[in-house]
């Protein structure tokens, strides 16, 4: 492997979050971007089959991660702890955010048809959503939007990697009024 | 069905946590799917009288969202029943409002189905330490050099009591007369010096306090005068003028 590859293997096996281009370009100034994409596909093709770990884009940056076979063992073992599944109510708010950010707290409430301040807070305080600007109008309300541990807790590599709204069974169009059959 | 869960968070009241519906539009949802109806053609009567009934079994009548649910799928009920003239362009479906919600809250289940999907496999694949970080990380690990470290030792070990020694009998270690008798040789020489000339640059405590008190003790005599001209500034020991009488 070249030195550039063996340098990003080190430092992404030093991080414990995904490391951006941007991060992995800090390592060697006189890298330019082609070297580190090069560096970084070569390094994933290092550790692609032969190795329990694998290199995965992810959140807009790249980490080591174990093989998906071997979750249930590793945890089994506990030596490792699996994140907790977020509550249909998180998930619920998450969605709304994603898809509408920025958006403030009335429009979640209006689309779930329950109050979500709760649930709000507590994914701010989970890091998963932020508050990216306030509103127009009333009370300048708070519009949050996601952050990058999101996509890390759904290994998105970006936005761009959520289904599009077209792509959902259920497209969202208006109501057309009910025609009786003649 | 499940049955809804009850907990006492103080004494605000109840917060209902159900672990099937998470608001009203679910649950409404979830009875038109039992009942396989067309959502764009709600048999608003039949649902309505279900989502009561549910929310009566479940005692949520007294959570505001599902009666504020309740009190809408009444009044569209009622609006439903007036009549209408036949080829009323003018008219609007009064489940129109409530049809959009429920197909858009549809599109969120189905997205919350991927998101919860996407996350489980991603749990599957362990980073380094996955545990979340707390907010307030600690810092980065020191560094530290190992002679401090072995220096910080040396202190501790010094500090440790000897278990088998009760107590040390010192002989007082202040030398108040060797302090008087430097400094007095220093006055013959030499009418002004420094405190860095009494005790040297690598006198011990002992050395200082020992200096200290004589140079006082000389003071109070008469023998030298102290003064700092500057604040924090060195300490300057003047010979006093011989006196016309002691």
């Amino acid at each position: 492997m070249q030195p550039l590859a063996k340098l990003l293997e080190a430092a992404l096996f030093a991080a414990s979050r995904p490391l951006t281009l941007e991060e992995l370009a800090s390592l060697d100034p006189s890298a330019g971007e082609m070297a580190l994409r090069a560096s970084l596909e070569a390094l994933g093709a290092a550790y692609n089959d032969e190795h329990g770990v694998e290199l995965v884009e992810i959140a807009g940056g790249w980490q080591f991660l174990t093989r998906r076979e071997y979750a249930e063992t590793i945890e089994r073992a506990q030596f490792a702890l699996r994140p907790r599944r977020l509550s249909p109510a998180a998930l619920e708010t998450l969605a709304i955010i994603a898809y509408r950010q920025p958006v403030g707290r009335l429009e979640v409430d209006e689309i779930r048809g329950v109050d979500s301040g709760a649930v709000i807070d507590k994914l701010v305080e989970r890091g998963l959503i932020e508050v990216v600007t306030r509103g127009e109008g009333l009370g300048r309300p708070l519009l949050y939007g996601t952050t990058p541990s999101f996509l890390e807790i759904l290994g998105l590599k970006g936005l761009e990697d959520l289904p599009r709204l077209e792509e959902l069974s259920v497209a969202l169009r208006r109501p057309t009024p009910v025609d009786e059959p003649e | 069905m499940t049955s809804p869960i009850l907990r006492d968070p103080g004494n605000s009241g109840f917060v209902i946590e159900l672990e099937k519906f998470s608001g009203p539009l679910d649950l409404l949802l979830h009875l038109i799917r039992e009942d396989e109806v067309d959502i764009t053609d709600l048999p608003i009567a039949k649902v309505a009288d279900q989502f009561l009934s549910v929310i009566n079994e479940l005692g949520l009548n007294q959570a505001a969202d599902y009666l504020e649910m309740a009190a809408r799928l009444l009044r569209i009920k009622a609006q439903l029943l007036l009549p209408r003239r036949l080829g009323d362009d003018e008219w609007e479906d009064p489940r129109a409002e409530l049809v959009r919600r429920l197909l858009e809250y549809q599109q969120i289940r189905e997205l919350v189905d991927w998101l919860g999907h996407a996350a489980d496999v991603r749990a599957e694949r362990l980073g380094r330490g996955y545990e979340a970080p707390p907010p307030d990380a600690p810092p980065a690990p020191l560094q530290i050099d190992l002679n401090d470290l072995l220096a910080a030792a040396e202190r501790v070990i010094a500090l440790m009591p000897d278990p088998n020694l009760h107590h040390r009998v010192v002989p007082r270690p202040l030398d108040v007369e060797g302090a008087t008798a430097r400094i007095n040789a220093l006055l013959a020489e030499r009418e002004q010096f420094g405190w860095i000339d009494v005790v040297g640059r690598g006198g011990t405590i002992v050395d200082i306090l020992s200096a200290f008190i004589a140079l006082l003790e000389l003071a109070k005599r008469g023998s030298l005068t102290l003064s700092q001209p500057e604040p924090f500034g060195p300490m300057v020991i003047t010979r006093a003028t011989p006196r016309e009488a002691p």
